[in-house]
């Protein structure tokens, strides 16, 4: 008999929870230690989404709030594979993601930044992985914007994703980047990441996914945190 | 395979993962109500607020619980800044002790400024007993136990989250 143990957080490229550069985290990272929690099934199990959660255009940001025309910006194809540590694919998991507009505008009534709203672009979008792992949005390309945190301090381009795995421990939400953007390098929220970690952030271009005359395609994979299996104390 | 770092959530996740609760025109998977109809018999609302290490309440955090007590599998998902007094607020069945283990609900916080969500558990001022002999609740020092521990009031229950302080919140690793 064996029991499954999933991983913690793998520290050598998770970000620290206080990361000073990044101003919000000062007051908000938790101080005092973690309690370490023997995994039962609460957190071995979780939330189960299905397909019939999700509408048809759901996946397709360039189509699921148009009011009169289409979204400004350049279309771009995001996809790739959610797996876990042990390489195994996940299938029927929910993905969520949100995004500016290509001017760097969100939607979100706090953003003030003055760059033109997109009446045909909300920016949010969600789907499901199939069966072996693999997920696909439509979308336009977010543009950079600027934030408060430093004097001149601007976001690179980014799409916020947030994924549930197969159990409560696999929860992620995270950001995924664009190669060869000269904002990464000025990022204190990119750079909070342990450099190790730092190249799995950033999408990588697929002349494979781009589709002709249409639009540009990008490969992002998750990995999810995986497990050991350790043999059951008998007595 | 290397784990994908987490990121923050931002400031800006209403309209993608809370839209219709934030007034989006945008369909929500998923709400405070994880008990329908809402006055089931076993039904219980649960609300608090979340703080920072200046006592400052925090109105852009987005909460989700997660309860699986061998007879209900529920989820909720709730930001803090719509309610009046920018609480969070979840209605759910109360959970049942299951293998040992005090009635809890699991709670994952996300927020700006936190680069990694933080777990939490919620357990009842009303399970005295069951407190006493849970696992989880003995593995914390005892001084901190009181954080996990939401206080009846009338028929809702308060579990406010403190980030920091002396009375910071317990996050586990799970």
């Amino acid at each position: 008999m064996s029991q499954i143990i999933y991983n913690s957080f793998d520290r050598e490229v998770q970000p620290a929870y206080l990361t000073p550069e990044y101003k919000s985290t000062i007051y908000r990272a938790p101080q005092k230690p973690l309690v370490l929690l023997k995994q039962s099934l609460s957190e071995l199990t979780g939330p189960v989404f299905g397909d019939f959660n999700v509408g048809p255009l759901d996946h397709d940001l360039t189509k699921n709030t148009v009011k009169n025309g289409e979204p400004i910006g350049e279309r771009i194809i995001v996809h790739g594979k959610v797996m876990n540590e042990n390489g195994l694919p996940i299938p029927n998991t929910l993905i969520e993601i949100w995004q500016a507009n290509s001017a760097g505008r969100y939607v979100h009534k706090v953003d003030q930044h003055e760059a033109p709203l997109d009446p045909n672009f909300l920016g949010a979008g969600r789907c499901m992985t199939d069966t072996n792992g693999n997920y696909k949005f439509y979308t336009i390309k977010p543009g950079a914007y600027p934030w408060g945190n430093h004097y001149n301090a601007w976001r690179p381009n980014h799409i916020h994703f947030s994924l549930f795995g197969v159990n409560i421990t696999n929860r992620l939400v995270t950001q995924m980047y664009f190669p060869g953007d000269p904002l990464l390098a000025y990022d204190p929220v990119f750079l909070s990441v342990p450099e190790k970690g730092r190249e799995l952030l950033v999408s990588k271009f697929d002349l494979s996914a781009t589709e002709p005359s249409f639009a540009l395609g990008y490969r992002f994979d998750f990995v999810l945190r995986g497990y050991k299996q350790t043999p059951f104390e008998t007595l | 395979m290397l784990q994908t770092p987490s990121q923050t959530v931002g400031p800006y996740f209403a309209y993608g993962l809370a839209p219709e609760q934030y007034l989006y025109d945008f369909k929500s998977l998923v709400g405070n109500e994880m008990v329908n109809p809402l006055d089931h018999e076993d039904a219980i609302t649960i609300v608090g607020k979340v703080f920072d290490g200046q006592g400052v309440m925090i109105p852009d955090a987005m909460i989700e619980i997660w309860q699986n007590d061998g007879q209900h599998q529920l989820f909720g998902r709730f930001g803090t800044g719509t309610d009046v007094e920018s609480r969070f607020v979840f209605y759910t069945l109360k959970p049942v002790a299951f293998n040992g283990q005090a009635p809890h609900l699991s709670v994952i916080i996300f927020m700006r400024g936190q680069q990694i969500h933080s777990y939490t558990r919620i357990y009842f001022s009303d399970e005295v007993e069951e407190n006493s002999k849970d696992e989880v609740l003995n593995l914390v020092p005892e001084g901190r136990r009181h954080t996990l521990i939401a206080k009846k009031k009338g028929s809702t229950y308060e579990f406010n989250i403190y980030m920091q302080g002396d009375n910071e919140t317990v996050f586990f690793d799970i």
